[in-house]
């Protein structure tokens, strides 16, 4: 009995103090009510799929985010892993565990590069990334010239299809356990709590002894190894690797500030964002199937995003006048 | 961030009067960037530095300045524009498909319509609702190149045309070497740059990118300041497309997109501090023009596309990353 209220007062806690993710959560589960009755046979499998690899940014883009930074070059990391790893695994199809192994370090390693050259530059985080944005682009093409490769199936099993009953797709278990395993350790942990830190007041993080530097550093490698899960998702769902970036930076900024990250950093999580791309994907494939032009539903989704910004920014507003 | 080290400075007189003398002309060596690049162009390809050719760049670079300018001045107030580049596909784009009706001056006014309504709306999210800057541009830049292909659709059969008034201004030059453009971009960026360092709204924009609490707290009405700002910054982005599709000579509903990243990158490494506050219009006008002569530079090393991208990236911030450190003094 005790036990129960306790657990209750928890879920009420987690409830008030994540008011917005839970908030987009029941949003979510009302899209995808009337999605089911527009269209009977849809399951959350294809959502899962298609949303895949820019939920991997969205969570990339909201660690460096929750540190205070930016990362702009998050789409050409994303295609430049996506090619490495098509390449890799059309050469040496027997080695893809291995391959898919160096792709999350190459990941992480083009993440502290960035982060490195924002700590020795001295330069604004959204002008080096923006910088890295051309410089990863162009590492992409080098890798491979025009879109080609191939990928493993073990790859593509394991993020599609269902797990058990309908109502669970691979793709989002996957999602959910590699967030999972990579970031409620984390945020525990003393680098989780620094990178909060130094988002939040990074002159009072450094008076407090925090490593400024070293904390930056590792919250980009981390960002990187996201992007590189995402490339690797790309990768899965194409069979192939492209080299020219897709939308995914727009998208990832778009699910962050829909998932109540605040751009001047140190607030906000990473289940935030990712429900933000699922209801970016649910709005999506709604206005496909009450049959719109594809050109019409880019307009209202954007026009759904700029509603839901100025109210989120409203809101915000009238709580601090309050 | 490094802590605030002690005020010694072990270096030798000489070499800090020049940084000082640097700093206070942040011009100086962004001028020098960029006769060393024309300098080099002329080395590695001997012959191609003609009047025709500083004709041809400053064709390029003047609608490349003017976004810019909308940069350099949402930048000033710690802002950003994300849209001018969709806005400016869109002007063009309005303007190549309406002027067969309505005629060049017509259809070329009609085209700053919806640019302005698009500023407006920026405006009206960053000023009075307090959306972050980034997410109102980007989200509005979706919302214009969705509505742009939905009126490209709607108008399959019309078919696109730029008039010769448009291509005259945008692609010819007066007495072999002075582009027509600059008949335009020359009173355009004396306003720009008179206004933002003599007029009262030039100064609010300093004042309120460098400490925005504080104007307000003084009687500012910050929020009406940056609705005018993005206002303006639409119009011009409007404008800049307007040029573009004359340099071209045709217009498709994304023109002028790829000019987004460039745009960002001249205003950076003309000095403009992107936190706002600090920085001017004179710096991104090099900026526009280094840039310009740093893609043909690219194009006469014959560097494939990756190679291009790559040293484009690098450059921009070896040169934010040099031009910070000047600034910034100690």
């Amino acid at each position: 009995m005790t036990q129960l209220a306790a657990a209750r007062a928890g879920l009420g806690r987690w409830a008030r103090g994540d008011s917005w993710t839970v908030g987009l959560m029941v949003i979510f589960v009302a899209l995808f009510a009337l999605t089911k009755i527009l269209r009977p046979t849809y399951g959350l499998d294809a959502l899962a799929i298609a949303s895949l690899p820019v939920a991997f940014a969205a969570a990339g883009q909201a660690i460096v985010v929750i540190s205070g930074g930016i990362d702009l070059s998050i789409g050409s990391v994303m295609a430049l892993t996506n090619v490495v790893a098509a390449s890799l695994l059309l050469s040496y199809p027997e080695l893809s565990v291995p391959i898919v192994l160096f792709v999350l370090l190459v990941g992480l390693l083009i993440g502290a590069v960035n982060g490195v050259l924002v700590v020795i530059s001295r330069v604004p985080d959204i002008v080096v990334t923006l910088a890295m944005l051309f410089v990863w682009a162009g590492v992409a093409l080098l890798v491979m010239g025009t879109p080609g490769g191939a990928s493993t199936p073990w790859l593509r099993e394991i993020s599609s299809g269902t797990l058990g009953i309908e109502l669970i797709p691979r793709a989002l278990v996957v999602l959910l356990v590699i967030v999972g395993i990579v970031w409620i350790p984390l945020r525990r942990s003393r680098l989780g709590l620094s990178i909060y830190a130094i988002g939040s007041n990074r002159l009072a993080a450094f008076r407090s002894g925090v490593n400024v530097e070293g904390t930056k550093i590792a919250a980009y490698a981390l960002t990187g190894f996201f992007a590189s899960l995402g490339g690797l998702a790309l990768t899965a769902s194409t069979g192939i690797g492209t080299p020219i970036p897709g939308p995914y930076l727009l998208l990832s900024v778009a699910a962050i500030v829909l998932g109540g990250v605040s751009l001047a950093g140190g607030r906000g999580g990473l289940l935030g964002p990712i429900v933000g791309i699922y209801i970016l994907g649910i709005i999506r494939a709604d206005l496909t199937f009450i049959g719109m032009e594809p050109a019409f539903s880019t307009v209202i989704q954007g026009v759904i995003m700029v509603i839901v910004v100025m109210v989120g920014a409203y809101l915000t507003l009238r709580r601090r006048a309050a | 961030m490094t802590a605030d080290a002690p005020a010694m400075d072990p270096r030798d007189g000489t070499v800090r009067v020049a940084r000082v003398w640097l700093r206070d002309r942040p011009l100086v060596p962004l001028l020098l960037l960029l006769v060393g690049l024309v300098g080099l162009l002329e080395i590695v390809q001997p012959g191609i530095v003609s009047a025709n050719w500083v004709a041809s760049t400053m064709r390029f670079a003047i609608p490349l300045a003017i976004l810019a300018a909308c940069q350099t001045m949402t930048m000033l107030t710690g802002g950003i524009d994300l849209s001018v580049a969709v806005v400016a596909s869109m002007s063009a784009y309005v303007m190549a498909t309406t002027n067969s009706e309505f005629g060049w001056l017509g259809a070329s006014l009609l085209a700053l319509v919806p640019a302005a309504v698009v500023g407006l709306i920026n405006g009206i999210g960053v000023g009075l609702f307090r959306v972050h800057p980034l997410i109102m541009t980007i989200s509005m830049s979706l919302v214009v190149s969705g509505a742009v292909n939905v009126y490209a659709r709607s108008n399959i059969t019309g078919g696109t045309r730029v008039p010769s008034e448009i291509t005259d201004l945008g692609g010819q030059s007066l007495l072999g070497f002075l582009p027509n453009s600059l008949l335009l971009f020359i009173p355009l960026a004396a306003i720009i740059l008179v206004a933002l360092r003599r007029s009262g709204y030039g100064r609010l924009l300093y004042a309120v990118g460098d400490n925005e609490v504080a104007s307000r707290l003084a009687g500012v009405r910050v929020g009406w300041v940056l609705v005018v700002l993005y206002l303006i910054s639409g119009i011009l982005a409007g404008v800049a497309g307007l040029i573009y599709a004359g340099v071209i000579g045709s217009a498709t509903g994304r023109l002028v997109d790829p000019f987004l990243l460039p745009s960002v990158a001249a205003t950076v490494i003309g000095g403009t501090s992107i936190f706002g506050g600090r920085g001017g219009y004179a710096g991104s006008i090099v900026g526009a023009l280094i840039l310009t002569v740093l893609v043909t530079f690219l194009n006469v090393m014959q560097a494939p596309e990756a190679v291009r991208q790559i040293l484009f990236g690098a450059i921009i911030l070896a040169v934010a990353a040099a031009y910070t450190r000047i600034t910034e003094g100690n």
